[in-house]
Parts: structure tokens; sequence; C-alpha cells
């Protein structure tokens, strides 16, 4: 883990209409770490990402990337870029197969034109693709169709669509929601080994608080859409003000 | 993902090839059938394996028409000249001038087709689900209006193609056997095409296109070159059309939107879109079911076309090819695949 924030946030706000859905949050995600966001229900947190990974332009302050200010490029560009997100209402696509959603997850850094029209996979993609769905326990299903696959699975094939896009930083939204309880510690080891092995930083948004604290480095967490504390795990389960946010929330 | 291949390829070769000597009364009738074989599999590569139903590709066979017009003209004529004269002159050309510009034109028409489809998919790109299909079947509607204004080729009163230089039967030999080879061609390409990155590409576009956004596709320019290959063998097809039909006139001919635009959708959704063969079967059967519908109900065949438009869409959506995927989804790759079986 370095100190250079991968992703650094200034005073960046964003509003729908009268809705203050962000306001003026800076915050850093440091290389290599895992990263938590917390917060109750429409806090915020989802924007957020949205406003990071350029999902609609954001109304005031700053994004960068490894320094890059990236607050005005689109959300291809930024994909490229090597900072990708999963979305909180899973998305594969749905009418191909396992193996097909994997194929076309490969990083499009550096496609030129001729590599458009190039086979499917190779050997190298193919071996990448069976290992990756055997790491998230679908090699199984890799030739079913991914819409008939249950939620838990569609969750788990979009893990390892990501993974297959080599980011530097993943961006994962709920990555534990409707996930079967006994299979959250198998997740968490996942994600975990992703993060070490595979050097990704990861940027959290959960609302399992068991997961989150036992994953994350750091922690911010945002209420009404500002940002109400920063902290180690520790620190944030002992804040008063985090505990009020989540009480007063339910 | 489409392993499954119906064995079909010999038999419609052999029929291609042999129709025009065994029956030779209905040729032209078999080179439209070719044609609708182009259209449907041309449609499908936005339709069926991107998700974007234009109801505006006609467009493109119209520009390929007009385009081989003006340069077949030209080899041999002034186009102003040629169109203001309307017939009341004769005018010479030998054999070379005619068949080079027959080539000349027909490659040109393909090339112009595309780019005009890749300038126009700059705009329509940002149009998505029903906005695209009415957006595009605008331009289709407008073009045939505005080419009817142009009287440098002809406006609204069209112009005549320049006549084959041989026997009436020659000239439907030649063009069948073009209109088979660019069906052919189409065939092959769309083939190839699904079987590339490009081909997930287009399918991952229609499953999710904000997915593909946040993974980094370059989804304009693979929907910029997915219509621009469709306009391509479009505009080919316009150009041997027009030929066939020996003269090119803006509503009727060139823009027929409400007939040949919506025979395209109709024949891929009736053979299964999104799918290889689907357009092809459904081409094929559509094309039967009109020529036989014209030919011994005469007056009601627009009624009997509906009703299967109708049928198809309410009750058989998947289309034939879709109908058999849910039938024999093994038959389609659709399997569990066992660990064990496969270390
Ligand atoms: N596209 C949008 N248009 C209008 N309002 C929006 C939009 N997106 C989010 N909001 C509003 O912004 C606020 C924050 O929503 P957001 O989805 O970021 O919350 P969240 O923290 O992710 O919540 P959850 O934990 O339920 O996922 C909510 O009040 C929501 O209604
Ligand atoms: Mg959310």
């Amino acid at each position: 883990m370095t100190d250079t924030p991968v992703i650094e946030l200034n005073g960046v706000s964003k509003s729908f209409g009268g809705v203050v859905a962000n306001h003026s949050i800076s915050l850093k995600v440091p290389g290599g770490g895992i990263t938590g966001l917390i917060g109750p229900n429409g806090s915020g947190k989802t924007t957020l990402f949205n406003s990071i990974v350029g999902y609609h332009p954001i109304d005031e302050g700053s994004i960068r990337f490894k320094g890059q200010e990236i607050s005005d490029y689109r959300v291809p560009q930024i994909a490229r870029l090597g900072l990708l997100r999963t979305f909180q209402q899973t998305r594969i696509y749905s009418n191909m197969n396992c193996i097909d959603n994997m194929l076309i997850s490969i990083p499009h850094r550096k496609l030129g034109f001729r590599d458009m029209f190039k086979n499917r996979g190779d050997k190298a993609t193919m071996e990448e693709v069976d290992r990756l769905l055997d790491f998230v326990g679908l090699y199984e299903k890799r030739r079913l169709i991914s819409g008939d696959l249950s939620f838990g699975q569609q969750k788990l094939l979009e893990f390892a669509m990501a993974l297959m896009n080599r980011p530097e930083v993943l961006l994962l939204d709920e990555p534990t929601a409707g996930i079967n309880p006994t299979l959250i510690n198998g997740l968490i080891d996942r994600l975990r080994r992703a993060n070490e092995e595979l050097g990704i930083t990861l940027f959290v948004i959960e609302h399992n608080m068991r997961v989150i604290m036992n994953m994350a480095q750091s922690i911010y967490c945002l209420a009404h859409g500002e940002l109400l504390a920063h902290g180690t795990p520790d620190e944030i389960q002992n804040d008063q003000r985090v505990i009020d946010a989540y009480l007063g929330a339910h | 993902m489409e392993s499954f291949s119906p064995k079909l390829h010999l038999p419609i070769l052999i029929f291609g090839v042999a129709a025009p000597f065994v029956i030779p009364g209905v040729t032209i009738q078999i080179a439209v059938l070719w044609v609708m074989v182009l259209f449907a599999l041309t449609w499908d590569i936005l339709g069926g394996q991107m998700g974007y139903n234009s109801l505006g590709n006609i467009l493109f066979f119209g520009s390929g028409m007009y385009i081989s017009a003006v340069v077949q003209v030209s080899m041999f004529a002034d186009v102003a000249e040629y169109t203001a004269s309307s017939g009341a002159v004769d005018f010479k050309y030998t054999d070379a001038q005619y068949f080079w510009g027959l080539g000349l034109g027909v490659i040109a028409a393909g090339i112009g087709s595309a780019v005009l489809a890749a300038a126009i998919g700059w705009t329509m790109f940002g149009l998505r689900g029903p906005y695209f299909a009415i957006g595009t079947l605008g331009i289709a509607l407008t073009a045939g209006e505005l080419m009817g204004t142009w009287s440098w080729v002809g406006a609204g009163g069209g112009l005549a193609m320049p006549v084959f230089p041989g026997s009436a039967d020659g000239k439907s030999m030649m063009f069948y056997f073009l209109c088979f080879f660019a069906a052919i061609a189409t065939y092959l390409f769309c083939s190839w095409l699904y079987s590339t990155r490009f081909g997930l590409a287009i399918n991952a576009i229609r499953d999710d296109e904000q997915k593909a956004e946040a993974m980094g596709i370059h989804t304009l320019r693979y929907k910029t070159i997915a219509w621009s290959a469709a306009a391509f063998f479009l505009g080919i097809s316009g150009a041997l059309f027009g030929n066939i039909t020996g003269f090119v006139e803006p509503l009727e001919v060139a823009f027929p939107v409400a007939t040949f635009g919506i025979f395209m959708v109709a024949m891929s959704l009736l053979g299964g879109k999104g799918t290889l063969w689907g357009p092809i079967l459904g081409a094929i059967l559509f094309h039967f079911l009109k020529e036989f519908t014209w030919t011994y109900f005469l007056g009601w065949q627009w009624v009997a076309l509906g009703v299967l438009i109708i049928v198809n869409v309410v009750f058989f959506q998947q289309g034939i090819m879709g109908w058999l995927m849910d039938k024999f989804p093994e038959r389609f790759g659709i399997v569990v695949d066992k660990k064990e079986a496969a270390e």
C-alpha cells in the first residue's frame, strides 16, 4: 500500500433538482488498499460512484485519478483508464452465455481498429476466462445463458467480468447484497484475494457492517449527502455520529 | 454462441445455381428472393444483433440505387442533360461503357451508402429504442421526398437506367447471379463478423449498452461500423435492383419504405432475430408466401401478409430459430459443463 491516492475527490457536489445527493465531498482512496464507503439508504453513496466514473456531470469540485483530472471525461474513457465499477442493480449481458460475457470484458484500453475483428478469444484468454469463472464458482454454468442464472450468481459473474478487465481500481456497489449469507465469507475472501494477489485497489460500498469492518483499512461514512466521518474500522464503529446516523435512519 | 447451423448450405447453393436453368420463367422472382435474404441479413446486424431497430434501412437501398444510376449514366452522358431529355434523346454508349459503368456503379453504391450510414449514424446513435426507430423512419421518408424534388436526378419523374446491351434472357441471367452472389457475400460476411470480437461487442450493446460503456467498450465505433457494413451491402443490392427494374424513381422503386422497408423487419422477426440463419429462413418463407398469395389470392395479398406479420409478433415472437433454440438448447451449446469432464 502506497501513500499516493489513486482517487482524490475535492469538494464534489451533485444535486438532482432540489435533492442534494452529494455536498462538497472530499476523500482519498489510497492505491493498493481496500477503502469502504458506508451510510444509510439514500445518503448519496451510489451517486458518488456515478460521479467518479463519469456517469453524470458533477456540479462542483474536482475528481482526480492518479493525479489526472477526470471530472469531464465520459464513462467509457474513464473505464479504459482502468477505473471500473460494478452496479448496485447487477448488470450483465443477459442474453449471452457466461463465457461470452467474460470474453467481451477484456480490457479495451489498447484495442485498435484491427483488434475489433480478431477472434473472440485466443488460448490464453480462454484460460483466463475458465480460471476466473472457476474462481467465482461458475465454471459449470459457463455455457448457460447468463440471464437465467440466479441473482447471486449474476452478481458473481459481474465481479468476474470486472476482474477480466484488469482494472487498477474497482468500485464495488454493495457486492454482498443478495448473496446467500453462507457464501458471503467466500466472497470476502475472493475480494481480498483480488486485492492482494491481483493488486486491484478496491473502493467498496457496503451495508453489511461485519463485511466492511473486516475488509477495509479505511472507511468513509456519508449521511444526507455529507461526509460524516472518516477513520479506521475501529474509529468508525465507535464514532457517535455514525451510530446516530444509522440509528436515526432506522 | 450459435454453434448450430442447419445443413442448408449445399441445398441452397444447388438451388441457387440451378434455378434459372430449371425454372427460367421465374428467374427474376428468385433474384428478388436473394435480395430479400440480403435485406433480412443486413437488417439483423443492427436489429437483431445490436438491438437497434431501424425502420429506415431502405434508405441505403435507395441511395445505392441513385449512386449507381448516376455513375452509370455519367459514363456516356452528362447526367443533367440525360435526365432533362427524359428518354427523348437516344444516348449512344458502347458495351464497355455499359459494363464499366455497371461495375463502378455497384462499387460506388456500396461505398457511398456505407459513408452515408456513418454520417447519419453520428447523430442517430444518440437515439434509443423507439426514438431510433422513428428517427430512421423519418430519414428514409425524407430521403424519398427530397430525391423527388432534385431535378438533376430526374426528380419525381425518375430516370431510366442504361439498357442492357444484349437479350432480355441474358440480362435476367446476369443480374440473377449478381443478386445471388451479393446475398452469399452478405451471408459470409455476417457469419464471419459474428464469429469475431465485433459480434460479441454488438451483442453486449444489445443486452446492456450502459454496461458496455461502463466496461470501456468503444460503443459508438462499433455501432457506426455495424451500420456502415449493413449499408454497404444494401447499397449494392439497390444498384442491382435499379438495373433489374430499368427505371429509378424515388417513392416506389428507390425508397419503398412501407413495402421493402417493412419486409426487412418482418422477415427477420419471422425467422428469429439475433441469429445468423433466422433472417435467411424468414426471408425464404416470407418471399414464398408473398409470391404464393400474389399468384392465388390477388387482391387479398396484403391482408394475408398482414395476418402473417400479426401472428408472428403476437404468438411467435421468438421466430423460427428462437423457437428451435428454446426446444433444443443443447443443439445450440447451452449445456452445463461438468468440471471433471473438462479437466
Ligand atoms: N438520477 C437521479 N435522479 C434524481 N434523484 C436521484 C438520482 N440518483 C439519486 N438520486 C437521489 O439522490 C439521493 C442519494 O441516492 P443514492 O442512490 O446515491 O443513495 P445510496 O446511498 O446509494 O442509497 P442506497 O443505500 O439505498 O443504495 C436519493 O435521495 C436519491 O433519490
Ligand atoms: Mg446505492
